[in-house]
């Protein structure tokens, strides 16, 4: 290529990418605050022992929602990307079949059951879909509450340990959670007791009934959380593993609205109808 | 100035593909990269969940019409692009630009439109936020 035709080159690919970039920043919760927003700023300390508040993805809306994939682990081919599957959980994946990822078939043959308002459960919601986020913190509980399918979580913090998992325990969408303060500015759970049917993403990592969840906060100061879960089970993984590695998150003002995004059987339904279906090119499937 | 022009719209075509459209439900289905334009009148605004879709009616060279059904992402990812429930009403005239699907029906995303009036409405951005609720 000519110097010519490289400046040529150049300019262009530097107009588009600030054409780029400016509709990125566009892109944005009304009435959010982002990182991006406070270019020159120098956040105060981290109150001790709380992580209360709405919090957002601090890097834009969409920095979170991972379709391909466990934010640190996509589904991606890749080597590095590798889970570290045990025979059966390699089987159990095989059993998945997402509408995501190199093993993606049409949506409307999946048998992903978050899209047709099948409970997502525990950790899929964040490893999906991590949007806005209320935290409330009680004596005993930490309460969170997510924008995504308008769902909730209570984690006990008033030193009670998490159920024995046999076979006696009632499985549950999003499993039972215990947490502690391990120092003045980290809290971490624990989540157990999951039920098998839901996937840990987007892309069908599967877990079993032996499967240990922690999800570590750590409130890095004023305006930052970040968000740190690990996957333990030792039945479908040979070691654990880092789904998500210290996300941040940006405190927002106490009066941003969390709008409603709930999944309807009946809308879903339509969809499929008409949109999904013929998209494949199936009809009657995935109902 | 029609060499810079055509790498400009080259390269727009490679950085546009690079933000995906917000839609979690499968890209399977679809001729990634392909995209066409289809000139149309709105038959239904659809704004659910799990995506909001819009149908429209397209005149084919046969002289038959032909409707259209493109999905964008669902409705508060829309919000944060400018979109909203009134975006669209039955009868309005439109430029949509949409990534069809494989099989040939007449699916896909949609990925821009252009109303008769010149406002564009994108799924890649948006304009600025309007005040929170």
């Amino acid at each position: 290529m000519s110097h010519r035709g490289a400046l040529v080159g150049f300019t262009a690919v530097a107009i588009v990418a600030l054409f780029a970039v400016g509709f990125a920043q566009q892109v944005r919760v009304p009435g959010a605050q982002y990182d991006s927003d406070f270019p020159n700023e120098k956040p105060g300390p981290a109150p001790s022992r709380d992580i209360a508040g709405i919090w957002e993805p601090a890097r834009g809306p969409s920095d979170a929602i991972q379709a391909t994939g466990a934010r640190n682990v996509p589904d991606t081919g890749r080597p590095e990307h590798q889970l570290p599957f045990t025979p059966e959980g390699l089987k159990a994946n095989l059993v998945n079949k997402p509408a995501w990822g190199p093993r993606m078939v049409p949506s409307a043959q999946s048998n992903d059951p978050q899209p047709r308002c099948e409970p997502q459960g525990w950790p899929r919601v964040i490893l999906h879909n991590y949007r806005t986020a209320q935290i409330v913190q009680t004596p005993k509980q930490v309460l969170v509450l997510y924008q995504f399918n308008r769902k909730w979580r209570n984690i006990w913090m008033d030193g009670r340990a998490n159920p024995k998992v046999d076979d006696f325990l009632e499985p549950r969408w999003w499993g039972y959670s215990a947490g502690r303060w391990v120092d003045d500015y980290t809290f971490v759970a624990e989540t157990v007791g999951m039920d098998e049917r839901t996937w840990l993403d987007n892309v069908g990592r599967p877990h079993s009934w032996e499967a240990r969840v922690e999800e570590r906060y750590h409130r890095r100061d004023a305006v930052h959380l970040d968000v740190t879960v690990t996957i333990n089970d030792p039945v479908y993984y040979s070691k654990p593993w880092v789904a998500l590695d210290r996300l941040p998150l940006r405190l927002q003002p106490d009066t941003l609205d969390i709008r409603e995004m709930e999944c309807s059987p009946s809308e879903f339904e339509r969809y499929n109808r008409e949109f999904a279906e013929p998209a494949a090119g199936v009809q009657g499937i995935a109902r | 100035m029609k060499q810079l022009l055509t790498v400009l719209v080259a390269t727009a075509g490679i950085v546009s593909g690079v933000g995906p459209l917000l839609a979690h439900h499968g890209a399977a289905t679809f001729d990634t990269g392909k995209e066409v334009v289809l000139e149309g009148t709105v038959a239904e605004w659809v704004w659910s969940n799990p995506h909001c879709f819009l149908k429209f009616e397209v005149k084919e060279k046969d002289g038959r019409v032909r409707t259209w059904v493109t999905e964008t992402s669902n409705p508060p990812d829309m919000v944060n692009r400018g979109w909203s429930r009134r975006s669209f009403k039955a009868g309005d005239t439109v430029k949509a630009t949409v990534e069809p699907v494989k099989s040939g029906n007449p699916v896909g995303r949609l990925l821009e439109v252009t109303f008769a009036d010149g406002r564009v409405l994108s799924t890649r951005g948006g304009p600025a936020p309007t005040a929170a609720p």
